[in-house]
């Protein structure tokens, strides 16, 4: 795999070519920086996700309302989740975002491919926000009666 | 090379399920018997493979993500990136099986129900 690239101002090159215009903010070189800080922390994020939901007592069996509760009823947890959510949802819509400037070919189909990405990312990340702080455990007949919080033996 | 078409693949992978996994996981929000119907398919053995395909897709992303960041930082990071590489199957090809053999154990024996 050697590949021939020509040296850039090899004359096939009109040379009157000019790069596209210099951007005044470094936006690219921040989205740069925050894909890997974002991913150092992610790993951590994902795999105590994937290690407290999937591998510990009986793993995907125990999930159910009243696990989520459980769960959401320690800060530590809601916090851990709607980091979990920003980064993942801004890393992974980021991402997105490149491989459609990279394989969208017409200006057109790139802004409408991530106009519908800007979108479902905005409406996914404020929906799960909501989900983490409007949560009610007491919605939940069977949690409701074994929770003091929801009037439970009062 | 193949192993930027792996991250890239498994990057949009993980988005879209990150999208419909927002959206079941809204349902707790909702209505907590359709919370755990939705779930409950998560529990078939046929979805544990599933689980693990993704899990097997996050592992590769992230542990080739982070040799992209040593490789990046890393004064002497060029340098290495071909025992980085190496070291990145070995560490997955193990957090595989190990994540493998207990998810699937726990999903094809009903984990003790
Ligand atoms: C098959 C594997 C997975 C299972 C069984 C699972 C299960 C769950 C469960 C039960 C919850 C409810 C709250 C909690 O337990 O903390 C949840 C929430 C969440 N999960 Fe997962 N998860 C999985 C994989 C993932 C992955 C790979 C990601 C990241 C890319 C992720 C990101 C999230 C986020 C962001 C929330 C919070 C959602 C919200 O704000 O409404 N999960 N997951
Ligand atoms: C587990 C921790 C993770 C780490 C360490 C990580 C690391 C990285 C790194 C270093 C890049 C390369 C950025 C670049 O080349 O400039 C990247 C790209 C990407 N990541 Fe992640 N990531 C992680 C989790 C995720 C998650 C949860 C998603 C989806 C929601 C995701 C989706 C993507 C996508 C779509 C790309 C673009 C791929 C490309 O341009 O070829 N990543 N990731």
């Amino acid at each position: 795999m050697t590949a021939q690239i020509d040296a850039p101002r090899a004359k096939r090159i009109d040379p009157k070519y000019n790069r596209a215009r210099k951007s005044r903010n470094n936006f690219e070189m921040m989205a740069w920086l925050f894909m890997r800080l974002s991913g150092v922390v992610l790993v951590v994020l994902i795999f105590g996700h994937l290690i407290s939901n999937l591998l510990v007592g009986q793993g995907v069996h125990a999930i159910d309302f009243g696990f989520v509760a459980g769960k959401w009823a320690s800060p530590l947890w809601q916090i851990w989740d709607l980091a979990m959510l920003w980064l993942a949802m801004l890393h992974g819509t980021n991402g997105v975002r490149t491989i459609i400037n990279d394989y969208a070919e017409k200006d057109r189909t790139r802004f409408w491919l991530k106009t519908v990405l800007y979108v479902v990312a905005a409406f996914t990340v404020l929906l799960g926000t909501m989900v983490i702080f409007t949560f009610d455990p007491c919605i939940s007949e069977t949690v409701a009666k074994s929770v003091a919080q929801c009037g439970a033996g009062a | 090379m193949w192993s930027w078409v792996g991250h890239r693949v498994t990057g949009v992978v993980i988005f879209f399920f990150l999208l419909v996994h927002v959206l079941d996981t809204a349902l707790v929000r909702v209505d907590p018997g359709a919370y755990d119907a939705v779930i409950s398919a998560y529990k078939n053995p046929l979805m544990a493979i599933g689980e693990f395909g993704l899990v097997a897709a996050i592992m590769f992303h992230a542990f080739n993500g982070l040799r992209l960041i040593l490789v990046d930082f890393l004064k002497q990071g060029p340098k290495i990136q071909r025992q980085l590489f190496w070291t990145v199957m070995v560490v997955w090809v193990v957090a595989v099986v190990g994540f493998g053999a207990r998810h699937l154990t726990l999903a094809f024996t009903g984990g003790g129900h």
